[in-house]
């Protein structure tokens, strides 16, 4: 038995220790919105957070969460970071088939807790490990920087 | 053609209990339509709420908004009033008019039912305006609708469509409605907002992959990694000794692990090591293929078109180039791998998955089954990438194969590895063309021999007329250019190595990359500007001449680049009725690496149902093509892909992204297609622009490989 704090709930699970925290939320607790991309940490698709630090829940075993808190896709709008960033996808218009955002978003909201005005470079950085096959990717650029424009509006007149 | 003359339009009925159901029947499908079922694209409840059903699928491409659109217009409601629900399989209901069959592809979505959904939503409307008139025993033309309200002017008494729907069900079916002039519109032309977009942004989307039912087990599967090859034997104790592993499944080409978990099942998988039988693909390699395509093409072809005499042209001419083009096997790589959860049981089956061709999985699992079509129900969801990949049934074969050996729902789920190395690849073509130029460099003829599989011939029998795949060969007949001769032949030539299927732009994204690559070839033996000689040969095709006036104006074609820049342009025309002209702008680093600094596109679609949704169609195409064109390459060795997973089979990422510009071009013609021309014109701008900054003309891609030699 493993309990997992989830987006402030816990949830007790019975699954072996060495399994991937994906298959945990998506098979086990039932929160879908966290996909399977890859299965090896190489698309971004299974992005969450784990104390506000995003990792690639494909390859992070359940028994390695411990108590940290762990927020996914559900739970990212609660944050101020999150909301912002959903916010801006959604003025931005940045979805196609929408099967990666989950993920993007998941790296969008951790880039911008850290950092409150990131730079192309801070977004290359912060993004390139999430990939889009509909190419979404000048949107999310745009979205990023139209978010941290709203996170503090006065310091860039945006 | 003209989709709308094949149906007997509009056919109209009361919904029990749920007010007006609009829609209408394909006159041609049931010659002795005694049973047909209206096809409802609109529903309007007593309760007032309005639901549009959705025929074409969403994968990306917009048509979840477009669609609502077309209908909203003219029905005069706003589309934040609509909810949408996925079409079930049906043909005869759901057909798309271009294709033949209810299937979202070869990016007509908006061309097939831009005028039956118009009309639809204009019929609906025309009978809600009647019934509220009769209420109110007044002329018809003295009411209105708006925003789902029927409005009386001079008294200013108003009725809800909810309200009107039943009297509307009862009305006779107007059959002369007028449609909007365009000038009116309010909604088509606007950028209106996707549908789709809030649950795609808080993780309440449904893909097929999120499926979740009572009792359901989850699988994954292998099947032979030769095509044609057969399981040999496994290990079965040991995929059974993993806890939550619940069953192995053995078909003669794929295995199961059935498990209460993916995890189990990769696990269980592993542990299987399972033994294959290759059979006879055991040893081919991509240069077996590349031979069997070279020695295809010394034969002559099928003619798809021919003008003047373009052998005694080329005979005659002042200069002949003659060159060969290829374009290698590529993978989808949809970011939600295959899936499709399915339960059989003994009268039924039950079939939840994303799909662009819902009636064909609804009918292989018929098949395999062999249940009626009826005892067959299939749910579609949104798909998480189509490009193509999900036109194919295979996975939904497979999975009703491994769900009638188990009991209760099961959820069959591909790894990434198996997804890259069982797709139905873009197929390696193979091109040899030819020119003749005059003494000033101007081309008097063009022959182009393409040879490759005819996958139309597979997928869509009867379209396959006289010896030609009209996929195909797209794009290759519809040469723009103003030269004296031309020659367009199609060799088919099957290399049955490897599954080959429909991918991104088919015919143009293979075509459009020899072609407009060879022209660049003509007019740098012609000494003259890529754009200037392009702009010479079009004197007859105004709109491709003006998208391309308005990408090199827009990309400062011919203004200095800073050093180790190059600028490529390239130029599309093809049976989607779109014209696109882009300019692209590289560097080239010594050790060959490609880097795309900006992709500007000029796009004459015609008229515009969603100017916003057209413009991310057209980013998303171009790096979707700028992938392709560097990196994307499907080899075989030992009868097996050579690719897994994305550290192989390497793709954009956003460090790697153009920047991207694109100019739409406003007018009144008819709709074009908007979902594949931005790939199709990358691959070629690309190449001209490494030509333009190293020398190197490469004539196959991926350009990367090509630039390391």
């Amino acid at each position: 038995m493993v309990t997992l704090r989830i987006n402030g709930k816990a949830h007790i699970v019975n699954v072996p220790p060495d399994m991937p925290l994906l298959w945990a939320l998506r098979d086990v607790i039932g929160l879908t919105g966290t996909k399977f991309g890859c299965g090896m940490a190489l698309c971004g698709a299974c992005t969450v957070h784990l104390d506000g630090q995003p990792i690639r829940s494909c390859v992070t075993p359940v028994g390695a969460v411990g108590s940290k808190n762990v927020t996914t896709i559900e739970g990212i709008g609660a944050t101020p970071s999150g909301k912002k960033i959903q916010q801006a996808w959604l003025d931005l218009e940045v979805v196609q088939c929408g099967y990666c955002q989950s993920g993007q978003i998941m790296s969008a909201a951790a880039l911008l807790a850290s950092k409150a005005h990131p730079t192309d470079a801070d977004i290359d950085a912060g993004m390139s490990g999430n990939i889009c096959r509909c190419g979404t990717y000048p949107r999310i650029r745009a979205a990023i920087q139209h978010a941290a424009r709203a996170a503090s509006p006065a310091k860039t007149g945006g | 053609m003209d989709p709308v003359s094949r149906r007997e339009f509009l056919i109209v009925g009361a919904a029990a209990g749920s007010g007006l159901l609009l829609g209408w029947h394909m006159a041609d499908a049931r010659p002795a339509a005694a049973d047909f079922a209206p096809n409802a694209f609109i529903r309007i409840g007593t309760d007032g709420r309005i639901t549009l059903i959705m025929n074409q699928v969403e994968m990306g491409q917009g048509t979840y908004t477009s669609m609502p659109m077309l209908l909203a217009e003219e029905l005069e409601v706003g589309l934040e009033q609509v909810q949408l629900e996925h079409a079930p399989p049906d043909d005869k209901l759901y057909a798309n008019p271009f294709l033949g069959d209810q299937e979202t592809g070869a990016s007509s979505s908006v061309r097939a039912f831009y005028e039956p959904l118009r009309r639809a939503g204009a019929t609906a409307r025309a009978m809600l305006v009647a019934a509220a008139a009769q209420s109110w025993h007044v002329d018809p033309a003295s009411c209105r609708a708006t925003k789902g309200v029927v409005l009386h002017g001079p008294t200013g008494r108003k009725l809800s469509y909810g309200a009107l729907a039943s009297k509307a069900a009862l009305l006779p079916v107007p059959t002369q409605v007028p449609l909007k002039d365009p000038k009116d519109w309010t909604l088509i032309g606007t950028p209106a907002k996707r549908l789709d977009a809030r649950d795609k942004v808080n993780g309440k989307a449904q893909y097929g992959i999120d499926v979740r039912l009572p009792g359901m087990k989850i699988a994954t599967v292998a099947a032979s990694p030769v095509l044609g090859g057969k399981v040999a034997g496994f290990d079965e104790d040991k995929a059974l000794a993993i806890p939550g592993v619940r069953q192995v499944v053995r078909l003669d080409d794929v295995v199961a692990v059935v498990a209460d978990h993916m995890w189990a099942a990769k696990q269980g998988l592993a542990a299987l090591a399972v033994r294959w039988d290759d059979g006879p693909n055991a040893t081919v390699s991509t240069a077996d293929v590349v031979r069997g395509l070279d020695e295809a093409s010394q034969q002559p072809g099928v003619v798809a078109r021919s003008q003047g005499d373009a052998a005694g042209a080329l005979a005659g001419a002042a200069q002949r180039i003659d060159q060969v083009y290829q374009v290698p096997f590529l993978a989808h790589a949809t970011m939600e791998p295959m899936n499709c959860t399915v339960h059989v049981r003994k009268d039924s089956c039950e079939v939840w998955t994303g799909s662009q061709t819902l009636t064909r999985a609804q009918a292989t699992a018929a098949r395999v089954t062999g249940l009626p079509l009826e005892k067959v129900v299939v749910h579609n969801h949104l798909l998480g990438g189509g490009f193509g990949r999900r036109l194919e049934y295979d996975y939904v074969t497979q999975a009703v194969r491994v769900g009638q050996q188990v009991e209760g729902p099961v959820k069959v789920v591909w790894t990434r590895e198996e997804d890259m190395q069982h797709d139905f690849n873009r197929p390696y073509y193979y091109d040899r063309v030819a020119a003749g130029l005059d003494a000033s460099g101007r081309p008097v003829a063009w022959t182009h021999r393409l040879v490759g599989p005819a996958i139309v011939a597979r997928f869509a029998p009867p379209a396959f007329k006289n010896g030609i795949d009209p996929d195909g060969v797209d794009g290759a007949v519809h040469l723009i250019y103003d030269i004296p001769a031309i020659q367009i032949e199609y060799v088919r030539h099957e290399e049955p190595v490897l599954n080959t299927g429909f991918w991104r732009g088919v015919g143009p994204t293979h075509n459009i990359f020899v072609m407009e690559s060879f022209v660049d070839e003509l007019a740098a033996a012609a000494k003259a500007d890529p754009v200037e000689y392009r702009r010479a040969l079009l004197g007859k095709a105004p709109r491709a001449r003006a998208v391309l006036d308005l990408a090199a104006e827009a990309a400062g074609w011919g203004r200095p680049l800073r050093t180790g820049r190059g600028r490529g342009v390239a130029l599309l025309y093809s049976q989607w009725g779109s014209y696109l002209a882009e300019v692209a702008e590289v560097e080239v680093s010594n050790a060959g690496e490609v880097r795309v600094h900006r992709v500007v596109c000029a796009v004459d679609c015609g008229t515009m149902i969603n100017p916003d949704i057209v413009k991310a169609q057209i980013e998303s195409g171009i790096n979707f093509g700028v992938s392709a064109a560097l990196w994307g390459e499907i080899t075989l060795k030992n009868g097996r892909v050579e690719q897994s997973n994305f550290h192989n089979y390497r793709v954009l990422r956003m460090s790697e992204a153009p920047a991207i510009e694109v100019h739409l071009v406003r007018n009144n013609e008819a709709p074009g297609g908007i979902g594949e021309p931005g790939t199709a014109v990358t691959g070629p701008a690309l190449a001209n622009a490494v030509f333009a900054v190293t020398g190197k003309r490469l004539r196959a891609l991926p350009l990367e490989r090509q630039l390391r030699g």
